[in-house]
């Protein structure tokens, strides 16, 4: 009886055509809309994913994400270093800084100091200069965005384009002059604030005067060292915090998913592709099976179990669900694909594969099962009227 | 051999029905004695309403009657269990419907297939068994085409060959030539006589055309919900 079911549901174009459209368009909404959400929640932890080098990141206790900077005594460095099972460890300095223009206006950036002699934790592209430049005087790196827009240059006749950072420029960053070295990128975060690389020690000369400048001591584990267990050496011998990089990623994106509105916005577009992929595609089966209920009812007359007939029509929502399910993922990539150099966040994983499969076979079967319904209680007497 | 009880292919004994209930209800048998024999293709006719399909649904065993009795093959069918009265509908009742019933998007060879389908038959078997019955209906050499592709009285043939694939005692037809010039319907009368009657095959035809009438065996006449006259054809 399968192909009786196929045939019956593929020959009817139209029909068919409608509730594949109903499908794809909720599979394309879920997954795209899911896929910029989960692209904006990496931004979150952008930082640690520019950040590649070290497996773990040592913190205070009461560090909630990257952005929650408690900073920690400059011996706590040592002790971590002391720890069996870290290969190294380096210390890093993440802070909010004004930088002058030359204006004369002031603009909040992101500075991070790097450990003055491996430079570890450097940005990941260099788009001029090298990031060994920093070992210079004065020196400091830029981030593109951050010099084309938020630091650039007021342009020389009102209504130009304004003039970016280039190397060579000068800054000051607390009354302290810096020289601009190098360009780099970095992964988009949501900070909008321009993102100055220097050295450890120019940092902490730039950052007013605490007692306390350590932001996160950067450790790698040695070889064949399980990190999880490095990990809790590390908290066991000093106390503070330490997670794996992916259990940072975790820690931030989890503070983002908790205590931000973001989840929800794209929940509700989500939500909302779900429901209308469910109206239509539920819709247009359910009439493409009441178009057909004679045929059903005269298969019911001829002999036909019930069994049958559900396992017809599920298999006729299965057929439209998953290759519904390809074209809208298909098609959802291929979004993200075309508008993968602009600023659009998008992140296609597998879980929301999983997930966007899931809600289209739930669609599915609630269409199939209103439609299993109507032809459960169809009287096969009906196929003697007219 | 005393062949009495097994001659009766179906025998009803004072079958009432009736639709609705209240002021809608309305009584479409009122007590209905009739028996079809097996081997013979009995007709029945009457007025427009007085309960002709009705009777036939009872007797196909896809509707319930209210009081009465009606056995089929010696089995009561009200007395079955859902799934039991579908599977004896599947083995032994074939149907021809005024309208065709043909599913517009499987071939004819295919739609003659179904009730083979439904049994479980495999694609191939089924089909191949669905184009032999085309043969006997003569348009064997059309098994491809969809019934939209054919004329009225070609689909009555193609319905007539799906009503015999499983080879089942007993066939009932509800107007089958009504949708047909008379001519055509005619030859779809010949064709039931000579392919669908006989191996002890009993049919029962709904009709009101009285142009087929030399076709029957015997007749039964239906008014009101009741069988008025059963003659039999000399
Ligand atoms: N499902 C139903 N619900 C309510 N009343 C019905 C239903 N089916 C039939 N009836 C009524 O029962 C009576 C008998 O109907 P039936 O269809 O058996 O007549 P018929 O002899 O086949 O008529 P026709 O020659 O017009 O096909 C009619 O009065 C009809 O209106
Ligand atoms: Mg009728």
């Amino acid at each position: 009886m399968n192909f009786v079911a196929i045939k019956m549901l593929v020959g009817d174009r139209a029909r068919y055509l409608g509730i594949l459209m109903g499908l794809t368009f909720a599979s394309l909404l879920i997954t795209q809309q899911a896929s910029i959400f989960e692209g904006l929640m990496a931004r979150t932890y952008g930082f640690i994913t520019d950040t590649g080098l070290p497996d773990i990141w040592v913190m205070d206790k009461k560090v909630l994400m990257i952005e929650d900077i408690k900073p920690l005594q400059d011996t706590m460095l040592y002790r971590v270093r002391g720890v069996e099972g870290v290969d190294w460890a380096m210390p890093l300095y993440k802070g909010l800084l004004k930088a002058r223009l030359d204006n004369g206006s002031f603009q909040t950036c992101h500075v991070i100091g790097l450990d003055d002699a491996t430079l570890v934790g450097g940005p990941g592209t260099m788009v001029e200069g090298r990031l060994e430049d920093l070992r210079r005087a004065d020196s400091v790196i830029v981030d593109i965005v951050g010099a084309e827009g938020k630091l650039a240059r007021p342009a020389e006749k009102a209504g130009g384009d304004k003039i970016p950072i280039k190397v060579g420029d000068t800054l000051e960053l607390n009354d302290h002059r810096a020289i601009v070295v190098g360009i780099c990128r970095t992964t988009r975060t949501f900070q909008s604030q321009p993102v100055i690389y220097t050295t450890y020690s120019r940092a902490t000369l730039f950052a007013p005067q605490e007692r306390k400048l350590l932001s996160f001591v950067l450790v790698k584990a040695k070889a064949g060292e399980n990190q999880a267990e490095v990990c809790r050496r590390i908290e066991a011998a000093t106390g503070l915090a330490a997670y794996t990089q992916q259990g940072f990623k975790d820690l931030t994106y989890d503070y983002f998913m908790k205590y931000t509105g973001i989840p929800i916005n794209f929940g509700i577009a989500v939500l909302l592709g779900f429901i209308v992929g469910t109206a239509i595609a539920g819709q247009t089966f359910f009439n493409f099976t009441v178009d057909n209920i004679k045929y059903f009812a005269a298969l019911k007359a001829m002999g036909a179990r019930d069994s049958q007939l559900l396992g017809m029509i599920l298999l006729q929502a299965m057929i439209v669900g998953a290759i519904g399910w390809g074209i809208g993922v298909g098609a959802a990539s291929l979004f993200g694909f075309l508008l993968r150099d602009t600023e659009l966040s998008f992140l296609l994983t597998w879980k929301l594969l999983v997930i966007s499969g899931c809600a289209i076979m739930v669609i599915c079967t609630l269409s199939a099962l209103l439609s299993i319904r109507t032809v459960m209680r169809a009287e096969p007497a009906i196929v003697f009227k007219g | 051999m005393v062949e009495t009880a097994t001659e009766i292919a179906v025998s009803c004994a004072g079958v009432t029905k009736a639709y609705g209930s209240g002021q809608a209800r309305v009584t479409a048998l009122r007590g209905i004695d009739l028996e079809v024999r097996q081997g013979e293709l009995l007709m029945l006719v009457g007025p427009s309403g007085c309960g002709k399909t009705t009777l036939i649904s009872v007797i196909a065993g896809i509707l319930d009657h209210d009081d009465g009795e009606c056995r089929v093959f010696g089995e009561d069918l009200k007395a079955m269990s859902g799934s039991r009265r579908t599977r004896f509908r599947g083995d032994n009742i074939g149907f021809v419907f005024q309208q065709f019933n043909l599913i517009p998007t499987l071939t004819i060879a295919e739609n003659v297939a179904v009730p083979l389908l439904i049994a479980g038959v495999s694609r191939r078997e089924a089909v191949g068994r669905g184009r032999d019955l085309l043969n006997r209906v003569a348009i064997g050499d059309r098994w491809t085409a969809l019934p939209s592709k054919l004329s009225g009285g070609q689909q009555q043939r193609v319905a007539i060959a799906r009503a015999l694939v499983h080879n089942p005692r007993l066939i009932v037809c509800d107007e089958p030539t009504s949708s047909l010039d008379h001519e055509t319907g005619h030859k779809v009368m010949e064709l039931m006589r000579e392919v669908a009657a006989g191996d002890g095959r009993s049919l029962v035809v709904v009709t009101h055309d009285s142009r087929i009438f030399e076709f029957a065996d015997r007749i039964a006449r239906m008014d009101d919900g009741r069988i008025v006259s059963v003659t039999e054809k000399a």
